[in-house]
This record gives structure tokens, sequence and C-alpha cells, in this order.
């Protein structure tokens, strides 16, 4: 764990600089993600914000470079620790995936395996990363599963997946996710599938190993109030894009950008007023395919506040001035 | 009996007109289907299958073989340069000839023996095509048989569960215990026991027919089955159910459309298996008369004459009846691959 | 608590589903010989509910507590192991599927996946005309094609599109023709199982307002089954929560969300996720997850409750009236120790 210390304290853990993903078809090349960029410092947690179909879960797999075939990163870079990722190999990149990167995906049955025991999965991943004696991985294992809250660890490694509730699932997922005590761990929907009680343990979990542990926490989920409650920055993504990157209080308190602004005001829980009366603030329209992306600022058609320049410039992350937050918005001053 | 003897007397022709009025249909649609019905066309077209097919040599050479085969057999009367069930055409005279090309062969006489004569002197090419027509129009035949029985017993067991679906299913394991060639073999015997041979060569293709065709149908209730369970548990089976529709339209208008992708792709296997247990069962002497030869009984007749010299007798039927079923079997390849509802969802 | 002017009335609804298979998968052996054990899930536990004229009710609460098995009960897709179902003091759970056809009109049901919940083979014309052509057998094309087109505007989707199939429309919009298909039949209430969960953000607010109009626009009732308390917040007259397929509580949407009583209702309250990072004091529930294979003893919510105490562990609760009209199944509620 040592052997692979940074190069320096300073750099950023991630920095993602205008990475585009592309997927080609039968007629013509889908960009699924264009000109991202953001970082991600150490200790540092980080919200990625978006409706389906906004690449943030294409983004968050190009970190690890698990996008499938056909699709490719088509431009821009990913340094890690400072070091790029997008030219390097699948064997160059095997010896990250899961050591120093880890990644907690929606479903926990997509990273364990049924047939086997909790225990022996925890025990094989750490071998393949380390060079242990069985005892040592165990004890390991165990004391990791004691940090994510499992009663009994010594009796629970001897089960199967299936013996476990959902909620149990997924903090073993973590558990298996925790285990090299990577630097960087990708979320992605951690928590949609649970319920509302086992989500709240669950991003209470991921908020204390965060602190704890100083890595940094790329959470992906399309729930406003989640991110809100666990990063300290977010990006909301629309489109493929970025549309606004702050800091969560100020994005969430003040938000910039129009379709920023028309998410939450949709959330039902925003003004709270008298129960059972009253509308909801909605946008209209639905967001665009990758097939069909309006020409100028893709939330141009649905956009309240739209004025001749959107439907013509694609608007740049600019800084405003009040918040300190980008936006990609021809309005934010 | 004579009504029997009747009815099943008109199966090969039904079936060679349904054959070549899908043909024709087929042929129309890829030539006029863009003009006739756009909207449907440009569906069609536009579809995974399509798109996956145009980007599939392999599909795209079985399917032109196929089509070719498929033209060729039903086509015979027209194209075959002779009528190998007119009795006129037996002579004995010209039995085994060579093809045309090799030494002994009549290559006056063409395009007549263009691959030599089987050994009672009919013109081999005109035997195979009018063979590869029987052969498809058993196979053909007794999938549809098949999957009438096994798409209706399928969908009756998936939907209504319980007693029945336990009762039909188990039906359908003890079919499966049976080895078709015995059945076969059993009845074909029994047939000519009780009625004669002249009825059995008059009715051995509807007879043939009915005997794969109930062999094989538990294929398609379990394949129809599997897939009823997992629709029924959709929510628009439920939202049917709520309208209040009965269950048989339930069954036929909202479950049954879903489950055809399955059932097509086991249908193109299911008539390449079914040809080819017709010839083993042709090759045993079983199946098709010397009359009315299928490529199997030709493979069969030639079997004797193989090692005296005459090898074209059994080789080219032979090779006409791998070519056809390995068509068939890799277009059903492509199918199961596109069709496969888990690696693409929807169509 | 049964009351006369309830438009649909769940009386003592119990549902228990059968998984245990065939005679091989039942077979267990104990203590060297064979038994067979059947598996049981305690879906419904004697659930009783009034949904009134006009309300929108909202059952609450999380995976496998019964509300989805509910909502099927209501609409006549279960068959009930015991207990009623009336509406208008009509009693419908018994009926064969001929009798039940009037009714089928006046009860109509959305349901959660917009994916699934539409036949991907027809297209919706023939999904929005099928309802029609079997409820009333007198109407001309002219007149069906009328009602259709009408319908489709209603819910917010072109009346031009109806040749289409659903896989040419997006998610919202197809939760929009399942409203459409629900509407056709002019139904009185409407049971909506998680309309608007497997929907995008911004299509929820568009979905949940939809419904709220149509609701005032054609006096419906909705029985509106959600795990998402906010959504429920919005939209519902009175809440009823639910877990492990027993009713814990019941009141109106104000009272329930500034007073609960239930200690499930308050943990649940308690975990909504809030914008912003003020997490104020939440309720941590420890203890294993029951299943509903598998019911505790007394109260179903006892093991995972920190006020459990005694009788909670023997006892099943029974449903009470508070002073405030709160009906409440808890025995801490009842000797006033919480």
């Amino acid at each position: 764990m040592t052997s692979m210390t940074p190069p320096s304290a300073a750099a950023p853990l991630l920095e993602v600089q205008h990475l585009e993903v592309s997927f080609p078809t039968k007629t013509k090349t889908l960009v699924a993600v264009r000109d991202v960029s953001f970082t991600l410092h150490r200790g540092e947690r980080l919200g990625l914000v978006g409706e389906s179909g906004a690449g943030k879960s294409i983004t968050g797999f190009s970190i690890l470079k698990l996008i499938s075939r056909p699709g490719r990163i088509s431009n821009g870079s990913i340094l890690f620790e400072g070091r790029d990722l997008v030219p390097l190999s699948e064997q160059e990149m095997r010896p990250l995936r899961g050591d120093r990167i880890s990644m907690i995906f929606q479903d926990p049955m997509m990273t364990l395996n049924p047939v086997l025991t909790i225990g022996t999965q925890m025990i094989e991943t750490l071998l393949a990363h380390r060079r242990l004696s069985r005892r040592e991985a165990r004890d390991q294992a165990i004391e990791t599963l004691r940090a994510v809250h499992i009663p009994s660890p010594e009796k629970r490694m001897d089960q199967y997946p299936h013996q476990f509730s959902g909620g149990m699932r997924q903090r073993i997922v973590i558990a298996i996710a925790l285990l090299t005590r990577p630097s960087l761990i990708i979320a992605d929907e951690p928590t949609t599938a649970l319920d509302v009680t086992i989500q709240a343990e669950i991003l209470d979990l991921l908020l204390e190993l965060a602190e704890h542990e100083g890595m940094g926490l790329l959470l992906i989920t399309h729930d406003l109030a989640v991110v809100s409650q666990v990063t300290d920055r977010v990006a909301v993504m629309y489109a493929g894009r970025i549309v606004e990157i702050g800091p969560t209080e100020q994005v969430v308190h003040a938000p910039q950008h129009p379709y920023t602004q028309g998410l939450l005001a949709a959330l039902p829980q925003t003004h709270a007023g008298e129960p059972g009366t009253g509308r909801l603030a909605q946008i209209h329209g639905i967001m665009p395919s990758l097939y069909n992306t309006p020409p100028g600022c893709a939330f141009h058609p649905r956009c309240p506040v739209r004025i001749h320049a959107c439907s013509e410039t694609v608007p740049a992350l600019r800084p405003c001035s009040q918040t300190g937050t980008l936006a990609a918005c021809h309005l934010v001053e | 009996m004579e009504t029997l003897f009747f009815i099943l007397s008109w199966t090969q022709p039904t079936i060679n007109a349904l054959a070549i009025a899908a043909l024709s249909l087929f042929f129309l649609w890829m030539l006029g289907g863009r003009f006739l019905m756009p909207a449907a066309w440009g569906r069609f077209a536009d579809s995974h299958l399509v798109y996956s097919f145009r980007r599939d040599a392999v599909a795209k050479g079985s399917l032109g073989i196929l089509l070719v085969l498929l033209v060729a057999s039903f086509a015979c009367p027209w194209i075959a340069p002779t009528n190998p069930y007119d009795p006129a055409s037996l002579d004995l005279m010209m039995a085994q000839t060579p093809p045309a090309w090799m030494e002994g062969g009549e290559p006056d006489q063409l395009p007549a023996f263009v691959l030599g004569a089987d050994d009672q002197g009919r013109d081999l090419l005109s035997t195979m095509l009018y063979g590869m027509r029987v052969s498809l129009v058993i196979g053909i035949g007794a999938v549809l048989l098949q999957a009438v029985l096994g798409i209706a017993i399928g969908l009756t067991a998936g939907y209504l569960g319980k007693r029945v679906e336990m009762l039909l299913m188990r039906l359908a394991d003890v079919q499966l215990s049976f080895s078709t060639l015995l059945v076969a073999i059993f009845i074909g015997a029994m047939f000519r026991t009780a009625f004669g041979v002249a009825s059995y060569e008059r009715l051995a293709v509807p007879i043939l027919i009915c005997i794969i065709g109930l062999a094989e149908w538990p294929q398609y209730a379990r394949t129809v089955r599997a897939s009823v369970l997992a629709e029924k548990k959709k929510e628009y089976v439920e939202a049917a159910r709520v309208v209040g529709l009965p269950a048989w339209r339930i069954m036929l208008r909202h479950i049954l459309p879903n489950t055809l992708s399955p059932v097509l792709v086991i249908s193109t296997v299911q008539v390449a298996n079914a040809m080819m247990t017709e010839a083993g069962l042709s090759f045993l002497g079983f199946g098709m008369p010397v009359t009315q030869p299928s490529l199997g009984s030709l493979i069969n007749t030639g079997f004797e004459y193989l090692l005296s010299g005459s090898w074209w007798i059994t080789i080219f039927p032979g090779a006409l009846l791998v070519v056809l079923i390995l068509s068939i079997n890799l277009l059903g390849d492509f199918c199961r691959d596109v069709m496969n509802p888990r690696l693409y969802k929807g169509m | 608590m049964i009351m006369s002017t309830a438009l649909v009335s769940i009386r003592n609804v119990v549902k228990h589903f059968d998984i245990s298979g065939g005679l091989l998968e039942q077979l267990r052996f104990s203590g060297g010989r064979p038994t067979l054990k059947r598996t049981v899930v305690h879906a419904l536990n004697d659930v009783s509910l009034d949904v009134q004229q006009g309300e929108t009710l909202a059952v609450v609460g999380e995976s496998g507590c019964g509300k989805s098995t509910l909502a099927r009960a209501v609409v006549c897709l279960h068959q009930l192991s015991s207990g009623e179902i009336h509406y208008r003091d009509q009693r419908i759970d018994h009926l064969p599927p001929a009798r039940l056809l009037p009714f089928r009109t006046k009860l109509q049901m959305i349901f959660q996946d917009p994916y699934a919940s539409l036949n991907p083979r027809m297209t919706v014309q023939r999904i929005l005309e099928e309802p029609l052509r079997l409820h009333h057998r007198a109407m001309t094309p002219a007149q069906i094609a009328e009602r259709v087109a009408a319908v489709m505007e209603q819910v917010g989707v072109r009346a031009s599109w109806a040749r289409q199939y659903p896989h040419e429309f997006s998610g919202g919009q197809r939760q929009r023709i399942s409203i459409a298909r629900a509407l056709i039949v002019d139904p009185e209430c409407i049971v909506a199982d998680e309309p608007i969960s497997a929907l995008d953000v911004s299509i929820q607010a568009q979905i949940l307002n939809l419904m709220m109009d149509l609701q005032e626009s054609r006096a419906l009732t909705y029985l509106f089954i959600s795990h998402d308390l906010n959504v429920v917040r919005r939209i519902a007259t009175r809440v009823a929560v639910m877990y492990l397929g027993s009713l814990c509580e019941l009141a109106t949407a104000r009272q329930l969300f500034e007073s609960p009583r239930h200690p499930y209702t308050q943990a649940l309250l308690s975990a909504i996720p809030a914008l912003g990072r003020g997490r104020r004091g939440r309720i941590r529930l420890s203890g294993e997850l029951s299943t509903p294979i598998d019911l505790p003893r007394g109260c179903v919510f006892h093991p995972r409750c920190p006020h459990a105490y005694e009788p909670c562990r023997v006892d099943t609760p029974a449903p009470q009236t508070l002073d405030t009209g709160t009906v409440v199944a808890c025995h801490a509620v009842r000797d006033g120790r919480i």
C-alpha cells in the first residue's frame, strides 16, 4: 500500500479534462459525454447529478475505462494521481481497478458472486492485489466488515450473498470496495435500490468512511437530496455536459443554471406548503436524445429564460460572481 | 377411413401451395413493400434484425442459398429436365449413367442427365429437386404441426398454471422420452401391415408429417411456456386483466405476440431437424418409398452402388441435403443471436 | 371503523403467497425424517382501510411491506386468503370475472414501470381502444376514435401519435398513455402503484401535476401507493403507513407529517433525505430486518423498534383511533409510553 505513494500531495487526486465519450452507431456517432472537466481532491466528495441519459454514469465508467465497445473515450485526459489513464492498456488498468480506484454499483449483485461466500470473495479480492497470507487476508476482511458495521463479522464471512438483506449486501459491496484502502471510490447510484431507512444508513456510512479514510468519493446519482447530504461539491450534468459545478451548499441553495433551478423546484419537498394542495414547478418537455441534441445550449428548448444566443452558441462554464460556482449559461454574470 | 385418406392425401398439395404462396409473398414484400405499405416497411427496414442482417455475410449467404434452393424445389415441375414421377421417365437402360462431364456420361442429352441417373434410370438432378421438395414439405409440415400443438399447449400451461401446467408439462416429458425414430418405425410398420404397402406409398408424406410433428411438439411447448411465464409477470398483462379482458383474449392478443421471437428462432432449427429425421427414416427404409424418393431415400438407394463406382447417386443428394440444412441452421443461429433477449431488449 | 360512505372499503384483508413450489422443493429432512415444508409469504396481514370519495389516500412503506399487493388486491388481481373488498358497499373480491366487469370501469389502475405496462406489440390506438370495445359495445368506431383522441389530448399526448408503438415514446409519455388507458373507461377511482418512481425528477413533477389536474377535472379518487414520502406529502389527503404487511398508522397528511405517532412512522420521516446538510437527529433503527416469510411474533416492527417492551413481543397490536383521528397500531402509544 505504501509502494504506490502519490507523486505530490498538492496535485489533485483526479483531474478530468475535456472528456469526450462517443458511441459510433449505424448512422452516426453519438457523443454521450462532451467536454467534461472537473477535479477531485484527496478526501473530497464530489457529486455527479443528472437525469437518466445525462451521461453521468458513462463519465464514472470512463474513469475506470469500463466503457463497453464500440464506445470509446474520443478526447480528453483523465489524470489520476498525476498519471493519465486514457492511453493505458487494459493490462495496465487492471492493477488500478479495485485497488487504487474502487467502484460501487447500484445493484449489489453486480459485484457479488452468488455462489461464493462473502469471505471467499473478500479474501480473493485482497490476495489479487496484495501479498498476504490467507490468515492475514481473512483478518483484514473481518476488520473491514466491522468498519461497515456488519454485526458478528466472523460468522457472516461464511455466508452467501443471498443470506443478506439488500442493505447488508450494499454494506458488503462497500466493504469489498474499501478492502484495498483505495484513494478513490466511484459510487454509481449506491442507494437507489434501497429503502429510505436503509438508504440513510448507507449514506451515513459512506460519509463516515470518506471522512475517516480520507479517500476521494465520486458519488453518481439522480437524487439531489442524497448529493446535498453527502458531498462537498456537486456537478450537474445535462445532455452530456456539465451545466453547473460548485460547492454543494451554493448549488442547492442558490442554483445559477436554469436547469438546476428547474430541477430543484420540481422536487416535491421544496416549498413544502400545505399538504395535498398546489402543483409542483415543472420543467416542460424532456431531455433531448443523443440522436438530436439541439444546437447551442442543449437546454434551450426547455428553458424558460432563453435568449437568442442560446440556440446558436454553446455556453462555456463561467464563474458566477455571487456564489463562486461555475455555470454554463449565457445569462449568468 | 376413405375420408381420412382423402383428407390426408391433400396435405402435400396444400403445403406445397402454402409454401409457394409464402415465397411469393416474401418476394413481393421485398420488391414492393416499400411502396405498398411504407410505414410498416420503414419499421421493418429500420429494425435491429434487418440492420444486423445487412452486416452479417454468413446470414446473407445462407438466406441467398436457401432462397435459391426453396425456389428450385417448389418450382421443380417447371424447371426440372424430366418428371421422375412419370413412369415413362424410368429407363433401365440409362440406369447409373454417370454425370455428363465423366466418361460414359450423356452430354448430348443435356440438360437431362447432367448429374447422371439413379439406379432406375431417372435423371438424377430432377429426382433430387423433386426429392428436396418432398423433404421440405415434410420438414415444413411437421414444424407447422409441432408449432400449432406446442404453442397451444405451452400457452395454456404457462397462463393457467397450477394443475393444468403440471399435467401438460409432464405429458411433454413423457413424449420426449420416446425416440422419434422408434415411434416412426413402429407406426410405419403398423400402417403397412394394416392397410398394405400401396396405401402407405400414397400417404407416406402426411404420415411422416404426423409422426415427426407429434414427436417434437414439446420443444415448442417448453419454449412458449417459458416465455409466457416471463411475459405473464409484466405489468401490461396485469393491466389487461384490470381492463377486464377474458383470459383467452389476454393469451392470444397480449401474451402470444410477445412470445413469437423465440418461436421463430426454434422453428428454423426444427425445420432442419425434421428434415434430418425424415432423411434418417428414409435412409433406414421406413420413410419415403422409391416411387417418390426424398433426399434421404435417394441417399439410401445410392448407398448400395457407392462402392461399385456409382458414387453420384449418394453423394449429390447428400451434398444437397447438407447445404440445405446448413443454410437453415446458420440462419437459425443468426436469428437466435439477434433476437436473444439477453443481448438485445425489445424489437 | 366501517363507514358506509367509503368508496372502497378494504376489510380485514389477508393475503398469503405459497412459494413452496413442487413436492421436491418442499421436501426437508428434519431429525432423519423427510417432512414437507411449505414456504409462505405473508404479504398482507389483516389490513383494513377505507378510501373516501374524492380523496387521495396514500399508502407508504418500504419494499416488502405489502403495499403493491394491497393495490392489486383492491383491483381484484389477487385472490384474497381472507377478508373482503367492498366497492360502494358491494362486495367485489369474490365475484366471477363476468360479474366483475361493471366494476372494471369504475376502478382502474396505473402501474409503476412505463416500459412494462404497455404491450410492445400494440399501437397506442389499439391499447386505448381495447377497453372501450370491451365495455361499450354500442359505440361506433367514430365514437371510439373520438374518445381516444379526447383522452390522449387530456393527458398531454398528441392524438396524431396514436399510430405509434410504445417504444417510440419516452418514459414520461408512456406513463401518460398508461394513465390514458385507465381514464378511457371513465373510472371513479384509480389505484396508482408507484406511478412516478421509475421516472426522472423533472418528469415526475409533470406526471404528478397531471394526476392532480385530472383529479380536479374528473373528481377522481386515488389510492396512491408510494415509497417516496416527499411525493406523498405533496399529493395525499390521508396517509397509511405499512410495515411487513400490517398497517402501522393512518392519519391525515398534515397530522402524519407534523406529529407522527407510530415509532416506525417517526423513523421513516426522520430518514427522508432533505436538501442541504442539516442532518437533524435521525432515528437510527437497529436490529435485523425481518422478512415476510418468517414474521416476528407480536408486533411485526418490534425487532427494530426503539420503544419495544414486553407486550410488543407477544401480542399483535390492534389499530385504535386516537382523539386526533389518527389510527395507530402500537402498544406503546396505547399505554401512553410515547
